[in-house]
């Protein structure tokens, strides 16, 4: 469920010590969205799950930022045909359940 | 507890320089990292060997100390040696390997680790490093008819009571995230987050596909061919419905908004399919049979 908590861009990084021109790359590489108000950026709460797996891709797999949109990508698709396995399966059991 | 061979788990020899056990160990967390292998245990648990490998292997010390007295650590003589050393080590310990977290809690070293080297892992960047907590997974069952309304529910998490609210719609297989309710964060680190999966049980009358409900409704032989109403129980509450005559058995209707409400938009509904199952009637009596046969002999 979508909320609207931000928290400073800058804050985030201080805490995780890394640099915020990593965020901004981020962005600019389109694997997170940002949201800027009066010149300060932030990132949305809903977003720390992402980030904090692309940090760990990035900082202690040393897979750089190509390396994660590809793993990235895959992953959403492995979690896509998950979820379409899930609605085949409850169908399928649909019909099992009538022919019975 | 069983000794556990950190070399064979890296796949190197005992003559392995510190550039191999560093190679071997990046080359292995790539595989089996846990962002990599979303919900797969056997991935989780090897990560956690290939860690725990590492943890020893790289710092010079511990290497040592295991390699001297790994294999035997079950002969009493050399073990309380190791102990006394261990105790030595405490405190002092020397840069080790840089060691992965993956979203790992801090018990996640094996019995043999803990006895040899005492507590949990405690590489260099375990402890320089803020950690966040390790994200828990749970599932929570709910019947069909629970998830048709939204409400709220208590859930007990580490004894600490939390009331979540479970939105209409909600579908099996579908997560919640709980932010902060995951294992503590190490070094002082956030904490994870608790990842609710939904299951939701079948219902004996109504089964679901999306938003749609599939059900199916007996309706007496008489109203079959004659057609009447009838009264169906939906789970949004009593229907009445007109059967047309003639109504041939198996037949399908559709209710339109009748279904399962719209995850998260619940003024929205998908529809209700029923499938007229005839039923043809028992223990005739001689004057009901006359009158069948009566039938009979008219549509021949």
């Amino acid at each position: 469920m979508p909320s609207d908590h931000l928290i400073p861009a800058e804050k985030f990084c201080t805490q995780h010590n890394i640099e915020l021109s990593f965020i901004s790359l981020l962005h600019e590489n389109g694997l997170i969205e940002v949201t800027t108000v009066a010149q300060t950026t932030f990132i949305s709460e809903d977003c720390l799950p992402d980030l904090e797996k692309i940090m760990r891709l990035h900082y202690e797999l040393d897979i750089n930022l190509e390396g994660i949109e590809a793993i990235t990508h895959l992953l959403q698709r492995i979690e896509n045909m998950q979820d379409e396995l899930r609605v085949v399966r409850t169908r399928l059991q649909l019909y099992e359940s009538r022919n019975i | 507890m069983e000794f556990v061979d950190y070399y064979k788990i890296l796949g190197l020899d005992k003559n392995a320089s510190q550039e191999d056990i560093k190679k071997a160990y990046r080359k292995l967390a790539r595989k089996h990292h846990p962002d990599l292998n979303p919900n797969d245990k056997e991935a989780h648990k090897k990560f956690q060997q290939i860690n725990e490998a590492n943890e020893v292997l790289s710092d010079p010390e511990n290497r040592k100390k295991y390699d001297q007295y790994g294999k035997d650590w079950k002969h009493g003589e050399e073990y309380e040696k190791a102990r006394k050393q261990q105790q030595q080590y405490s405190g002092t310990r020397s840069e080790g390997g840089q060691t992965f977290s993956g979203g790992f809690g801090e018990d996640d070293f094996s019995e043999f680790f803990s006895s040899m080297f005492g507590g949990s892992g405690n590489g260099t960047r375990a402890r320089e490093t803020k950690f966040r907590g390790q994200d828990y997974q749970a599932e929570l069952h709910l019947d069909l008819r629970d998830v048709y309304t939204t409400h709220k529910q208590t859930l007990t998490i580490d004894g600490k009571n939390i009331r979540i609210t479970i939105p209409a719609g909600v579908e099996d297989g579908q997560k919640i995230r709980l932010k902060g309710y995951g294992a503590p964060g190490i070094n002082g680190g956030p904490n994870g987050d608790m990842y609710i999966t939904f299951q939701i049980n079948e219902d004996p009358v109504f089964k679901r596909s999306g938003n749609d409900l599939y059900a199916t409704e007996e309706i007496d032989l008489y109203s079959a061919v004659l057609g009447g109403d009838v009264t169906i129980e939906t789970l949004g509450g009593k229907v009445k419905l007109k059967v047309t005559p003639e109504t041939q058995n198996g037949t399908k209707i559709r209710l339109k908004g009748k279904g399962f409400p719209v995850y998260k938009n619940e003024d929205q509904y998908g529809d209700l399919y029923l499938t007229y199952q005839v039923k043809l009637p028992i223990n005739l009596s001689e004057k009901e049979k006359e009158l069948f046969r009566e039938l009979a002999k008219l549509s021949s």
